[in-house]
């Protein structure tokens, strides 16, 4: 019990941050670039990795093999995320860092990353001590586990693959992006490393795009998905914050 | 070493995204472990008043305490992840790499990431200014990006992709001020 109370998190945790490092994330430099359309790393990485899990969860649910009732899901306060998410990206823009890749920065000898790190702790302890000013605000607009398919009613599997659609062409637009700038910089061709990327990209997409098809048109589950939805509300719990 | 492919690596992420949800129930997160940390902190100073603020109070009263924390313990893993990458791939700071705590035989412990509009002072205190903000932020978002944009976005919670949608959207209106502390 208590070995798996630590070691689970110890080792998605190290997982979690060797791929983080891997990518490039714990750079600021590579980071801002995503803010100032040099580079767009950030845009690639966390999607192809929303698209990996929320794939493969859809997936391993159909096949019955998950329980999508025993995973929490966050609940929703619309309006404090959204002035929370305002409030974030600004200090995101400014620190060139975000809360995770500031952890892998400071571990790779980042001094800067070090100083986000005892700036974050300072926001939240300030705003832990300032909490009764803002409670109420805090717990408004709450919304419960609410989801996409049931926020657009549509089943889920047409949401997941509306999603991988979208980001598909989000992926073109940015190795568009990225090579309009490498040519501006360099005044001559692209590199050959975003060429190299395209076939990649594309044949793992067309794998997605294969297996949604055939999700979305076996009829599945707005209400199996309701279903879960209502049973994971009822089991929820409240999560740790992020 | 150069870094990973972003589409190879963000699959690899995503992995271990699923893995968290299927082997813990949950997903990945980071300011969660800078809660727990404020809290402990809080705790070790004034138990009483950590124990009746409802912020801090909510943390305390998880079974094992703040620094029991999940996101905590996975926190130490991401710590320990990077620093493995950052060496396995020759990219921490080398001799004569760094301005900052170098003094040491001449081995840099620490390096400094910025453009050159800024001095190493300035971008310090632009970091630590900016991390105060994001943590102000993901406390009233009730996460972050990780926690918020990636785990809840995959799970599909109409919280976290309006957390992303306006995180970005921020990002990019603040971001042509920060131009010259970057290139």
């Amino acid at each position: 019990m208590a070995m798996s109370n630590v070691l689970l998190p110890l080792s998605i945790g190290i997982a979690f941050g060797f791929t983080l490092e891997r990518a490039g994330l714990g750079n600021a430099k590579k980071l801002t670039g995503q803010f100032l359309l040099t580079d767009l790393t950030v845009f690639k990485v966390m999607f192809s990795a929303i698209l990996t899990a929320m794939v493969g969860l859809f997936w391993l649910s159909r096949l019955g093999w998950v329980d999508l009732a025993a995973i929490s899901i966050p609940e929703t306060y619309l309006r404090p995320q959204i002035a929370g998410g305002l409030i974030f990206g600004a200090g995101f823009a400014l620190a060139g860092l975000c809360p995770g890749t500031s952890c892998v920065a400071a571990a790779s000898g980042r001094g800067d990353g070090l100083a986000v790190v005892g700036g974050l702790f300072t926001g939240v302890l300030v705003a832990g001590l300032a909490f009764p000013l803002f409670l109420d605000f805090y717990d408004s607009d709450a919304r419960g586990a609410w989801t996409l398919p049931s926020l657009l009613n549509a089943p889920y599997g047409l949401v997941v693959l509306g999603i991988v659609l979208v980001a598909l062409m989000g992926f073109a637009a940015a190795e568009r992006i990225e090579r309009r700038q490498s040519s501006r910089e360099r005044g001559a061709a692209p590199g050959s490393l975003a060429l190299k990327r395209v076939p990649l990209a594309l044949a793992a997409c067309a794998l997605l795009l294969a297996g949604l098809a055939a999700a979305v048109r076996t009829p599945v589950d707005s209400a199996t998905a309701a279903a879960a939805q209502a049973h994971a509300k009822a089991l929820y719990k409240p999560a740790s914050g992020c | 070493m150069k870094y990973s492919d972003p589409y190879l690596s963000g699959v690899a992420l995503g992995l271990v995204l699923l893995a968290a949800f299927l082997f813990a129930g949950r997903g990945l997160g980071a300011s969660g472990a800078f809660a727990a940390t404020a809290t402990g902190t809080v705790a070790a100073v004034a138990p009483d008043y950590a124990a009746s603020n409802p912020y801090f109070g909510r943390y305390l009263a998880r079974p094992g305490g703040p620094w029991r924390e999940w996101l905590l313990i996975e926190i130490v893993g991401v710590v320990i992840g990077g620093f493995l990458s950052a060496a396995l791939a020759n990219r921490l700071p080398k001799k004569g790499d760094s301005p900052l705590f170098s003094r040491v035989k001449g081995t840099a412990v620490f390096l400094v990431e910025r453009g050159r509009g800024v001095s190493v002072a300035a971008r310090l205190a632009i970091a630590f200014g900016g991390g105060t903000i994001m943590g102000v932020g993901a406390v009233l978002a009730r996460g972050c990006t990780s926690g918020q944009a990636l785990t809840g976005g995959a799970l599909l919670s109409v919280g976290s992709w309006a957390f992303m949608l306006s995180a970005f959207a921020a990002g990019y209106a603040v971001a042509p001020a920060m131009r010259r502390a970057w290139q």
